[in-house]
């Protein structure tokens, strides 16, 4: 690691001033990319704002069949709160197989969706639960907030504080990971809601998360495995690396999808 | 770049240390505060070899700034047993023979305990998935996760 | 029998320190003063230095010093020397300069080109980004099949056709002419996988120098402490060895990885008496990734010669072997010495004709990693015996017991060089069926066929070559070092003893199964036995640990000493109870006389041996402190069988392991306990290297797999666990009875996991899938099928 200036932020507030403040400063969530990138001195910013010592950043409430996570949740917590896994199972599910308990330990809801790696979990489950993320300065729809590989709709100095999840009638994440980083190579999340709207939003497969819509459209006429028979993704634009090709990606996002929909039950 | 003086408790006994930013807890248990037990296997996070608990929580110590364990309960392997008396599961790593070069064995043992405070009866599944974040390239994991398993057992036994 | 003795599952002496936090590894030592370096090294896998500037990063903070490849070269120095050379068709091998700073051009992603000293870890990383080199990239060759084709980029100038040599074992013609007589035919094509070895400790190095004494003492992760000051001292650094200590302090694994003579090793001890400071220098992982040598990579091409009962006629088998940039210490012999002569397996095959063809590439060099030669020879062997058997019909089990060296033939001379000391493959190949209920796999198959998954079972019969021996055959064959292993027992006055041993343990147990022996042979407790091991300066002499030798070669010695220490310690107890020394017996740590009451402790006799007052002074000197060379008079010759069962998942290609039984022949074993951990990290790493594990390197030679996240390492959750048990014939040529047992999983256990996913793919018509077996491999060749 390059010399830099540590900060504990006390507050949003002062968070966003000291990230103001600095000449390249960088915020500091759970630091389980962040610190892996600047220990292989991939970046070198001048400042790390923590946001361990914010208060109200992190927690979970239920209220109304809408589950809030405090961007400072880490991922464990998230995977073995009761009120999660009454509320959203999936969501708990979602959580629990991100990377291994050491990363969960550390890992935040906050850091992992603002990194917006397009291999992460969170953002299949905010996008597939049509979540909003709300920051110090506007909520965000998740269909909006995922913008491209690495990037989000963040504006400088923007931090998310919360994630609000809408409780779905029913959902499911499937995950098929990498089997070096267990980052997914294709992960599906189907949810569909009390009205009977569909979504399927896929992690892993492209530059950064998307939804299936011929694969919703297919679902809110027939909600069962079957109704996704024969369909696969396009694999044009799709990632290929040393694990997967474009076109075996295609084909797990029908084979994640389907399976998904099963475990809707 | 003046260094930060940081207190905390580090198994049990209330530790201050000076560090720089960009060492990270790793690097303060090892070359600071010379608690070598804690190993270095890849420093991405990925072996766990450096696995520690801060406040009970189980984390690797190679992606946790130094300076982030100010008013922190760090653990490390040096605590694990009380003074002589070996920790149960230190005890049946022995009996198993749940180790050879030992490299990666703090680790493992501090992520077992922290699995065993999570969940005191485990499946074989559950264990394998649980350490699935400690790598062991001599063992081939089938006595660690026995002795694991058995541990739990007599440790539920015993309560 | 003491209870810690031979054959007793004693919980290991070294555990304890390890269990607690307090093993030594050499990362863990800090010298007084020291120093650290961080090595420059070359992003390109091939291309010429123009330029070395240092002057930027000399004068950056805490900065000692910075030496490049110019420096090295101008004080005349040597370069890492190769300990194999192998004569090919055409000559002996080329043997291209290996300097351990390079001036002029790098040959592989990782290369060092210079070594920045600093007073901390942190100053010197900064200082190594500030040197400046000039690289002018040239073009490069990665892979085995672009070294070899025409116009390919030359590694060396010195090796046209980036040719290192051209080898072959057994006549052609010979062979043709059984296969133009044959009744069937099985060819195969295969591609062996590069693993890297990672070792979880990674290499590190401390040297210092002190001008007092002018001794320089390398502490390093090694696996044979002397080897590397035989080869720094006298090829290298032309140091003497008396003021050479070389400490391998508790070592994190090894797995052949650090058998080698590294670079760093030598860099850092020269350097150490330039800067008057001991200095540290720990690998990164990325760093490991590009600098521990590889393991294996080979392309085979092999066909079987088979009568119309099945029985084995002729082998043939054509391989290309990846040498990588420069030939590592070991590394010729690997895939020549240590594979071709593996090639007859456990079979009767009359006839085998072998040709090797070693290639240089711009790739991290290869050498001897797990099993080394055996793993590939037994791959081929295995994988071309189970294609023959589904090709004709026959159960793979049926068709080996046909051809199996039956157990009254040994010794049994192979048609490949080796003589057979001992075996019974029906045995272990029996067992092995047994504990996998290979009967009932039909029923689970259909079970699983119900389920929607693809479930098959594999079979590997292997056979391995251990304790590489004797010193003189390998001499001929063109081993520059001996291979015997030596052992110093030192019983001391009170009667407690301590074993210098020329073996390393880096994870093998030996200070529980050599203090087992020592317990068993003197009656001591195994508490009083201390085993020392890893230093140049304490033990007399060691070749150390490699190629699963440590208990057959070095058990061997400590057996010998152990047979002075008793013909001592009878004389002093003929005298103390004034009997001939022909009548004394000894056992349980009591000498007494044949036929009478009388006897005396080992202690006393060890006591006496101290404080000689009633002592035949002058037939014999005091003191009971013996030493022993055992040079083996053959190999040793496990084998085994190891069964596979896999279910495959048609939708995604993952390939699940759901049972796996092995049986196992090691001749004695002294610690079943330790021997059935080594059984089940050799497994692991053999179905690592089946069904997960890979090293890719871009066209370009950049290395695409250099980090955890994308060279997949197997986790606890990727495997099951083991039904393993042994079964015993004896060595008949070694003191012990003993064979070995380090590396056998690792050599059997891909091919069974290969011919089990062969077996569950092959009724959907898939015939060839090479390893790693990885998902994404698996779904292609079902589709393609």
């Amino acid at each position: 690691m390059h010399n830099f200036t540590y900060h504990a932020a006390n507050s949003v507030a002062d968070a966003a001033a000291k990230v103001a403040d600095g000449e390249d400063a960088v915020l500091m969530a759970g630091g389980m990319t962040l610190l892996p990138t600047l220990k292989q001195r991939l970046a070198q910013p001048s400042d790390i704002i923590d946001l361990a010592g914010v208060a109200g950043l992190s927690g979970i409430r239920v209220e109304g069949g809408t589950v809030t996570v405090g961007a400072m949740t880490t991922h464990d917590t998230v995977a073995n709160s009761s009120e999660v896994a009454a509320a959203i199972p999936a969501l708990a599910a979602v959580a629990g197989h991100i990377g291994d308990p050491q990363v969960r330990n550390r890992g935040t809801i906050g850091g992992s969706i603002a990194n917006n790696d397009p291999a992460a979990d969170y953002p299949a489950a905010l996008v597939g639960l049509g979540a909003t993320v709300c920051t110090n300065r506007r909520e965000i729809a998740a269909g909006d907030f995922f913008t491209s590989m690495f990037e989000t709709a963040l504006d400088e100095g923007e931090i998310v504080t919360s994630v609000r999840f809408p409780a779905p009638e029913t959902a499911a994440y499937m995950k098929f990971p990498n089997p070096a980083s267990r980052y997914a190579i294709v992960g599906v999340f189907v949810a569909r809601t009390t009205g009977g709207s569909v979504r399927v939003a896929v992690t892993g497969a492209a530059g950064c998360v998307y939804r299936e819509t011929a694969m919703e459209t297919a679902l809110e006429g027939d909600f069962s495995p079957a109704a996704l028979d024969g369909m696969t993704a396009s694999a044009d634009d799709l990632n290929e690396d040393i694990h997967a090709s474009a076109e075996y990606r295609a084909h797990l996002v029908g084979v994640m999808a389907r399976r998904a929909v099963a475990a809707c039950g | 770049m003046a260094k930060h003086h940081i207190s905390t408790t580090i198994n049990g006994e209330p530790v201050e240390f000076l560090c720089n930013t960009e060492q990270t807890m790793l690097d303060v248990l090892r070359d600071e505060l010379h608690l070598t037990g804690t190993k270095e296997g890849c420093a991405t996070g990925d072996c766990g070899a450096c696995s520690i608990t801060v406040d009970g929580r189980l984390v690797c110590a190679c992606l946790m700034l130094g300076v982030e364990a100010e008013g922190h309960a760090v653990e490390t392997i040096e605590g694990m047993a009380d003074g002589d008396k070996l920790h149960p599961l230190q005890q049946k790593f022995l009996e198993y023979a749940a180790l050879q070069c030992g490299i990666c064995t703090p680790g493992f043992l501090i992520a077992s305990k922290a699995l065993l405070e999570h969940n005191p009866d485990p499946t074989e599944e559950e264990a394998r998935y649980w350490l699935a974040g400690n790598l062991c390239r001599c063992t081939g994991y089938d006595k660690i996760i026995r002795a694991v398993l058995d541990t739990a057992a007599d440790m539920r036994g015993a309560s | 029998m003491p209870k810690d003795g031979i054959g007793a599952s004693v919980k290991r002496k070294e555990d304890y320190r390890f269990i607690t936090g307090q093993g030594a590894y050499t990362d863990d030592i800090d010298r007084p003063g020291q120093s650290y370096a961080v090595f420059v090294r070359s992003p390109h896998a091939h291309a010429r230095i123009a330029s070395v500037n240092t002057a930027a990063a000399t004068a950056m903070p805490g900065v000692v010093k910075i030496l490049t490849g110019a420096d090295y070269a101008a004080d005349g120095l040597g370069g890492l020397p190769c300990g194999w050379q192998v004569t090919g068709k055409d000559g002996p091998m080329v043997e291209p300069a290996h300097p351990p700073l390079v001036a002029d051009c790098v040959r592989h992603v990782g290369d060092q080109v210079a070594v920045v000293i600093a007073n901390s870890a942190a100053e010197a990383r900064d200082a190594a980004e500030a040197v400046v080199v000039d690289y002018q990239p040239l073009p490069a060759t990665a892979s085995i099949e672009t070294a070899m084709a025409a116009g390919a980029p030359q590694v060396h100038d010195e090796a046209p056709g980036n040719l290192c040599y051209d080898w072959e074992i057994g006549d052609k013609a010979d062979v043709d002419a059984v296969f133009a007589g044959a009744h069937h035919v099985t060819r195969i094509e295969l591609v062996n996988n590069r693993l890297v070895p990672n070792a979880i400790e990674p290499r590190a190095a401390i040297a210092e120098y002190d001008r007092a004494t002018r001794e320089y003492t390398l502490y390093t992760t090694s696996q044979n402490p002397h080897v590397i000051r035989l080869l720094m001292g006298a090829f290298v650094l032309q140091l003497p060895e008396h003021r050479l200590r070389v400490v391998a302090p508790d070592v994190g694994g090894g797995f052949g990885s650090k058998i080698f003579h590294y670079a760093e090793e030598a860099v850092l001890t020269w350097a150490a008496a330039k800067v008057a400071r001991p200095i540290k220098w720990t690998a990164e992982r990325s760093e490991s990734f590009v600098t521990d040598a590889h393991g294996r990579d080979h392309v085979t091409i092999a066909e079987l010669a088979l009568d119309v009962d099945g029985k084995f006629l002729g082998l043939k088998v054509d391989t290309k072997a990846n040498m990588g940039a420069y030939l590592s210490t070991f590394a010729p012999c690997v895939p020549t010495y240590l594979y071709a002569t593996l090639l007859a397996g456990q079979y009767t095959t009359p006839k085998i004709w072998c040709g090797v063809q070693a290639v240089f590439t711009h790739t991290v060099p290869v050498d001897a990693y797990r099993g080394a030669g055996r793993p590939e020879a037994t791959f081929v062997i295995e994988r071309i015996v189970e294609t023959a058997a589904r090709e004709m019909g026959l159960d793979p089990a049926e068709l080996r017991r046909r051809n199996f060296v039956p157990s009254d033939a040994f010794p049994y001379q192979t048609p490949v060089a080796l003589v057979y000391d001992s075996g019974d493959y029906e045995g272990t190949l029996a067992a092995a069926l047994a504990a996998a209920d290979y009967d009932g796999f039909a029923a689970r198959q259909a079970e699983a066929e119900a389920r929607g998954k693809l479930r098959g079972i594999g079979l590997s019969a292997y056979i391995e070559a251990c304790g590489i021996a004797p010193s003189a055959v390998a001499g001929s064959l063109g081993a520059r070092a001996g291979l015997y292993e030596c052992g110093e027992v030192r019983v001391h006055p009170t009667g407690s003893v301590t074993f210098f041993t020329g073996a390393h343990s880096h994870g093998q147990g030996h200070e529980t199964t050599f203090a087992q022996i020592i317990a068993e042979r003197l009656g001591v407790d195994i508490d009083a036995v201390e085993v020392v091991h890893g230093d140049t300066a304490k033990i007399p002499f060691g070749m150390g640990t490699y190629g699963s030798r440590s208990l057959a070669v070095g058990g061997s010695a400590l057996s010998r000493a152990l047979d002075k220490i008793e013909t001592k310690a009878k004389r002093i107890a003929a005298h103390l109870m004034e009997a001939s020394e022909t009548d004394i017996e000894f056992s349980d740590g009591q000498f007494t006389v044949a036929g009478t009451d009388k006897s005396v402790g080992f202690g006393d006799v060890a006591l006496t041996a101290y404080v000689p007052h009633n002592y035949p002074i002058e037939e014999l000197e005091p003191g009971l402190d013996e030493t022993a060379f055992y040079d083996p008079a053959n190999f040793t010759f496990p084998a085994g069988c190891h069964v596979c069962e896999v279910e495959v998942d048609p939708e995604t290609g993952r390939v699940e392991i759901v049972n796996f039984a092995a049986s196992d022949d090691f001749g004695n074993v002294i610690n079943p306990m330790i021997v059935e951990g080594q059984v089940h990290g050799g497994i692991v790493q053999g179905v690592g290297q089946a069904l997960l594990e890979g090293c890719v390197y871009g066209e370009d030679g950049q290395l695409a797999t250099g980090s955890y996240m994308d060279y997949t390492m197997p986790r606890a959750d990727d495997v099951p666990s083991f039904a393993v048990s042994t079964r015993t014939t004896p060595c008949p040529h070694n003191p012990l009875g003993v064979k070995g047992c380090g590396e056998a999983g690792a050599i059997a256990a891909p091919a069974a996991v290969m011919n089990a996913v062969h077996h569950a793919l092959g009724s959907r018509g898939v015939s060839r899938i090479d390893m790693p077996a990885t998902p994404v491999r698996v779904w292609r060749a079902l589709n393609a099928a």
